[in-house]
This record gives structure tokens, C-alpha cells and sequence, in this order.
């Protein structure tokens, strides 16, 4: 009697001890957690772009995408293109009489082919407002003519510091610079891996090397001494793979665009190299995943963007259009021409009005409210973490303040 | 650090520089028999890579994790697939020549018209595949993993590396037997050395060039297998482009137009870089290889063994 007691007992722990356990895994990197993901659903008073329907506008008004279609990691540049087409169909639906004409002009993503389908756009006087560019440099290099022009651009992925330094009147970012991002990362980071060292891997555009600048600088010289080079293009990735493993971090922070990050965490991972990989936005799409072929399970991703799975409308509208869910950027996209649709409904019909009406918007997006300092960056830029699950982009958790 | 590495960089080198070399000889065969750069065969390596995707979907593969195939099973698919790469990419170049280089040899156009010919092909082949295969690389496939099977001074030797050089070497034996030993390859070097005396001599002039077209563009497939089980994300429409300089650096470097220059430049090269990016750092590996490639010309101009297809050694 005595024993069967203390055998009851000892399942009794036995048992506890496996809830306990299955907890501790829980709070882990299990993928349990995948379900408990906490994204954001959809604000109750998102503006849309159907608007009211009463939207008023001569016809042949337009706004434009300008950004990659077919160019340099031309995936980012379809989700955005994608979103924003969306929009302007959701809108002509519910605003008889109000049809927006979309243009899309591919700049090819670089700064060099931007320049030429910019003009273009800049000429075409039917056009109000651009959502674009989506890359850091071309919008560098066209940010010039576009100010010059006087015509209102909500980038809703450009995240270089920089180009709200120019004293461009017309340029806006519709998500948090690198400036939030990296030190965001860099804390991110700092949390959870408690690092000696951290490895920052840059390429060589604007991009990566405002990102890398920002997160060395946020994890400080003595964490952030492993600093190393890839370029744009390039695919065998060996010498940066023996500088990581000399260094031995407790974390790799690779500031790029996906092309070369799958390459790269593929190469690491071959060469036996399972340091945790932490990668910022421009690597935060499908393709990497694909590419990197299994590799990529367990990186990182810290993006300005916000989860789009909680926004159901938006996402399955998206999918019935395009055969495919959104990719990053796309709500941020997606709110970008939203608010310049809303202003040519409440009848900005020139450039001058369009460019005073965004200026002076204030208003709930999908992915947040929508305000702007007078340089161009938003009030409030929230930055989460994603990982790479069971070959699956997933939300992580929000990046708190 | 370099130190450390410096074996690991070694083997390394030598299997990239294995694929330098087997597409520098498509160059140098060229050379050898047109004087004519043919700066569309970067393009025809491409053309390669992708017959050899092609061929691993076409196979039931599907891109992501790497499948679940028995040795022999990897072995037959990769030569499989190989074996449409070298086809495609060699028809690729016959066919090119017919459609871009012809044409102008019979006007008696001059060089520098072939060139920008070659130029133009380039474009439009690369372009070609960006249309309609848009500019993200193809989703990875790769059949076999790297896995080191023994070591050398510590460094690890993976079994693609091994493959891939024992491969290259034997590629380039039976093609330097072929220009060396046999009757085609003598008609080669016939009309490399001198066209007007070959033909007169009844060596068919256009048969010849057709051949070397060929061969160079089977070698290039063969490269893009092999370039494909190293760089699995390497199938995209500007893939050539880089690889296709550094040949031709190589082809440069050993002396043009001569076969043993080729696989010498492709090997010093590969080589060369890799200790480049350990010294210096990864973005210098293209400096690095081109400013060997400058200082190696300023003292032997004609390449490290000199031009010697067109000159006869029966």
C-alpha cells in the first residue's frame, strides 16, 4: 500500500516534471511558439483605400510605382508593386467617380538604371504621387529630380538614414530607418545571445553599409570588432567564412539584401558554422529561404515592417489577387498609396496639394499611424524580429522601444 | 589568419580555377582559330547552367532541402544532367557562330565588328533569360553536399572539390589529346596557324571552326555543372558575367590561344584570388586576380606560355 503511494507519487512528479519541461522548451525556440505569434491585427480605424466612396477626381489621374520589377532582387519590388495595385483597384471599385490610373516604371533597382524611368515618370504630368522607391540608393540617386519636381514619394522600404538628410521636401518613409533598426537589432541582440563578439557582415550598397555603421556602433568597438566585407553579386563566400570562423562570435549580423545572404548562411552552414544569423529586412523575403535551401532554418530577421498575417482582409485579398501571400513591405505599400489615394479623393488635384495633403496627414494605417516629422521620417516606428522556421518566415516578437 | 588558411585557400582555389579553366578553354580555341574574342561565351556557359537546372526539374527535383537519393542514384542524375548541359551549351555555340560570326566572315567584315558582335550576342542571350526567367536565381537544388573526406595539412577536402578538379583535369586531357593527337585536331591547329594555306591544303576552314565552337561550348557545360554543385543559387541571368571575365583573365594570363596557357591561367588565378581575399579581404578577390593578371602581362605580354595554338608541333 505504502509503495503503490509513492509510486503514485513519483508519477505524479514524474509527470509535472514533463509539463515543466514541455514549458521550458516552450519558452525556447521550439516551434511550439509559432502559433502564439503575436502579430497585430488589423486597427479598427485603418483607413483603407476604398475611403467613403465618394471620391471625386478628373479622369486619368494617376500615381505611380517606380522601383524594381524585373531587376536587381526584384522580389521586394513585386510585393510592393503588387500592394499598391491592390489598393488602387480597391479604391476604383468603391469610388465610381474617382478611376486612378496606376503607372509602373521599373527602375531596375539599382542607381544607375533608376534615373531614366524616374524622369519619365516625373514628365508624365497625369501622375500626383509615387509609392517608391523601394531600394536606398536609386532613391538617392533620384531623389534630386523628384524634389525638383516637386512630387510627393512614400517610400515604403528605403531605410538608409541618410536620405532625410538632404532637405528633399517630397520624400517620405513610410517605416523606421536603419537608424531605428540597427540599434534596435543591436539591442535585440545584446538580450539575447549576451555576446563577447558579434561578427557585422556588410555589402556594398548604401543600404548595408548605413545598417552595418548603425549596429556596430549600437553594439560598441569591442563587441562589434569582427567586421567583414561581401559585395553585390557575389556568390562564394569562403573567405568571409573563415574570418567567422577564426573569430568565433556569439552571433553573425549580416547587413545585405537576400541575394547574397542565401549563399552566404549556406556556405557557413556547410562549412559547419552554427552561429546564430541575424539578418535585417533586405533579407527578410522568400527568396532567401528558397535559396538558401534548409540553411537559412534559425536565422533571424529584424525588420521595420510589422506582421501582415493578422491584417486577414488584406492578406486575402492579396492572395486571391497575386496566387501568393504578401511579402514584406506589402502593407507598408499598401498604406503608402492609400494615403495618396485619400488625398486625390479629397481633392488634391495637383501635385502642390497632393504633396501639402501627405504632409500634413495624420491617420491609422494598417501597420501604424501614419504622421510625419518635417524632414520625413515618421513618429512612430515599431521594429519586430522574425525567424526562420520549418522553412517558413515567422513573427518572433515586437522589438520594444 | 592567412596562414592559417593557407591550405584550405589552396583547394579551394584549385576548384574554382578548375572552372575558370574549363571555360578559359573555350576562349583560347576560339582565339587560336578566329583571333576573335568571343565574349559571348560567358553566355554560353550560362545557357549550360541552365540546361543543367533544367534537367534536375525535369528529374523530379524540387528546390529547398537537399533530397533523399542513394549514391549511385546522385551519381547517374549529376552525369545526366551534365551530359544536357555540355549538349545545350555546345549547340548553343555552334549555333551562334552560324547566326552572329558567319554572316560577318563571309562579308570579310573586320575584327572589331566581331567584336561588338560578340558583345551584342552576349546581351541578347543574357537578356533573354532574364525575360523569361525574371532576375531572381532559380530556387536551390543541390543533389550532393559538401562533405570533407580527408584533410590536407589540416584543411578539408570536400568531395565536390575532388570531383570537380579530377573531373576538370580529365576534361582537359581528352580535349588537349583531341587538338594534339588526332586528324580533326590537327585541321585545328592548321587553320589556327595559317587559314588560307589550310584550306588550299583541303582542310575544310568552316567545318573546322564549327568544331572549335563545339568543343569550347561542351567544356563550358561542363564547367556549369560543376559550377552549379558549388554555387547552387548560380542559376541567373548575369551568372556568367563575372566568371566569364575572370576566364577569360585566365585564357590572358596562360596565353591565349594556347591549351595548356588555359588550364595553367585557370589554376593560378582560382589560386591567386583566394589568397588575394585572405590577405586583403573578400572585396578585393577581383582585384586581386586582375592586378596578377597586369603584372604578369607587363613581363611576359604573350600570357605565361605564350600563344602556341597556331604554332605547329606535329
Amino acid at each position: 500500500m505504502v509503495r503503490r503511494r509513492f509510486a503514485a507519487a513519483g508519477a505524479l512528479v514524474a509527470a509535472a516534471a514533463l509539463v515543466l519541461s514541455g514549458c521550458a522548451n516552450q519558452s525556447g525556440s521550439g516551434p511550439a511558439q509559432t502559433s502564439a505569434a503575436p502579430a497585430p491585427a488589423q486597427p479598427n480605424n485603418a483607413v483603407l483605400p476604398a475611403g467613403d466612396g465618394q471620391g471625386r477626381c478628373a479622369p486619368g489621374t494617376s500615381i505611380a510605382y517606380v522601383g524594381t520589377l524585373a531587376g536587381q532582387n526584384a522580389a521586394l519590388g513585386q510585393a510592393i508593386a503588387n500592394a499598391t495595385e491592390l489598393a488602387v483597384n480597391q479604391h476604383n471599385q468603391a469610388n465610381a467617380g474617382c478611376q486612378v490610373t496606376l503607372v509602373k516604371a521599373d527602375s531596375g533597382g539599382t542607381p544607375d538604371t533608376a534615373v531614366g524611368p524616374t524622369q519619365a515618370v516625373i514628365n508624365n504630368q497625369a501622375v500626383l504621387g509615387i509609392v517608391g522607391l523601394p531600394f536606398s540608393g536609386e532613391s538617392k540617386a533620384v531623389g534630386p529630380a523628384l524634389n525638383a519636381a516637386g512630387l510627393v514619394n512614400i517610400t515604403p522600404s528605403a531605410t538608409n538614414p541618410g536620405l532625410t538628410q538632404n532637405g528633399w521636401t517630397n520624400f517620405f518613409r513610410g517605416l523606421g530607418n536603419d537608424a531605428v533598426q540597427g540599434p534596435a537589432a543591436a539591442k535585440w541582440m545584446q538580450g539575447k545571445f549576451n555576446p563577447q563578439k558579434i561578427c557585422v557582415i556588410k555589402d556594398d550598397s548604401d543600404y548595408g553599409i548605413g545598417l552595418a555603421t548603425a549596429v556596430s556602433q549600437a553594439l560598441g568597438p569591442q563587441v562589434a570588432s569582427c567586421q567583414g566585407d561581401v559585395k553585390t553579386n557575389q556568390k562564394e563566400f569562403s573567405a568571409t567564412v573563415g574570418q567567422i570562423q577564426q573569430a568565433a562570435p556569439q552571433a553573425i549580423f549580416y547587413a545585405g539584401y537576400y541575394t547574397e545572404a542565401a549563399p552566404l548562411i549556406q556556405q557557413l552552414r556547410d562549412a559547419g558554422v552554427q552561429t546564430p544569423f541575424v539578418a535585417p529586412d533586405g533579407v527578410k523575403d522568400e527568396q532567401y529561404v528558397v535559396n538558401a535551401a534548409g540553411a537559412a532554418n534559425g536565422s533571424f530577421l529584424t525588420c521595420p515592417c510589422v506582421p501582415q498575417e493578422g491584417f486577414t482582409a488584406f492578406t486575402q485579398a492579396y492572395q486571391q489577387a497575386y496566387n501568393t501571400p504578401p511579402q514584406t513591405y506589402s502593407a507598408e505599400a499598401y498604406d503608402a498609396a492609400t494615403i495618396l489615394l485619400q488625398g486625390i479623393d479629397k481633392g488634391a488635384n495637383s501635385r502642390p496639394a497632393l504633396l501639402n495633403f501627405v504632409k500634413s496627414y495624420n491617420g491609422q494605417g494598417l501597420t501604424k499611424k501614419f504622421q510625419w516629422q518635417p524632414n520625413g521620417e515618421l513618429t512612430d516606428t515599431p521594429v519586430y524580429v522574425y525567424r526562420v522556421d520549418g522553412d517558413k518566415i515567422v513573427t518572433d516578437s515586437p522589438i520594444s522601444g | 589568419m592567412f596562414l592559417d588558411r593557407f591550405w584550405a585557400n589552396t583547394i579551394n582555389g584549385l576548384s574554382y580555377g578548375s572552372i575558370y579553366a574549363l571555360v578559359a578553354l573555350g576562349y583560347t580555341l576560339v582565339y587560336g582559330v578566329l583571333q576573335l574574342i568571343n565574349f559571348a561565351h560567358s553566355e554560353i556557359f550560362v545557357i549550360g547552367v541552365f540546361g543543367v537546372y533544367f534537367t534536375f526539374l525535369a528529374l523530379g527535383f524540387q528546390p529547398g532541402q537537399t533530397p533523399n537519393v542513394p549514391l549511385a542514384g546522385i551519381i547517374a542524375n549529376l552525369v545526366l544532367a551534365g551530359a544536357v548541359g555540355m549538349i545545350l551549351a555546345g549547340v548553343a555555340a555552334v549555333i551562334l557562330e552560324r547566326v552572329a560570326y558567319r554572316p560577318l566572315r563571309k562579308r570579310n567584315a573586320p575584327r572589331l565588328a566581331f567584336l561588338i558582335t560578340a558583345i551584342g550576342a552576349s546581351f541578347v542571350i543574357q537578356q533573354v533569360f532574364r525575360i523569361t526567367r525574371g532576375s531572381n536565381p532559380e530556387g536551390t537544388i543541390r543533389l550532393l553536399p559538401p562533405e570533407p573526406v580527408f584533410r590536407i595539412f589540416g584543411a578539408p577536402v570536400t568531395n565536390l572539390q575532388i570531383i570537380i578538379i579530377v573531373a576538370a583535369l580529365a576534361l582537359f586531357v581528352i580535349a588537349d589529346t583531341f587538338v594534339n593527337r588526332t586528324r580533326l585536331g590537327r585541321g585545328v591547329r592548321a587553320v589556327a596557324q595559317d587559314p588560307a594555306t589550310a584550306t588550299l591544303m583541303g582542310v575544310n576552314r568552316e567545318r573546322v571552326i564549327m568544331i572549335t565552337f563545339l568543343l569550347g561550348g561542351l567544356l563550358a557545360g561542363a564547367a556549369a555543372l560543376f559550377y552549379l554543385m558549388t554555387i547552387p543559387q548560380g542559376a541567373v541571368f548575369n551568372g556568367g558575367f563575372l566568371l566569364g571575365i575572370k576566364a577569360f583573365a585566365a585564357a590572358v594570363l596562360g596565353g591565349i590561344g594556347n591549351l595548356r596557357g588555359a588550364l595553367l591561367g585557370g589554376l593560378i588565378l582560382g589560386i591567386a584570388e583566394n589568397y588575394g581575399q585572405s590577405l586583403f579581404g573578400g572585396d578585393w578577390r577581383d582585384v586581386v586576380a586582375f592586378v596578377l593578371l597586369v603584372g604578369v602581362l607587363m613581363f611576359r605580354p604573350t600570357g605565361i606560355l605564350g600563344e602556341s595554338l597556331g604554332k605547329a608541333r606535329v
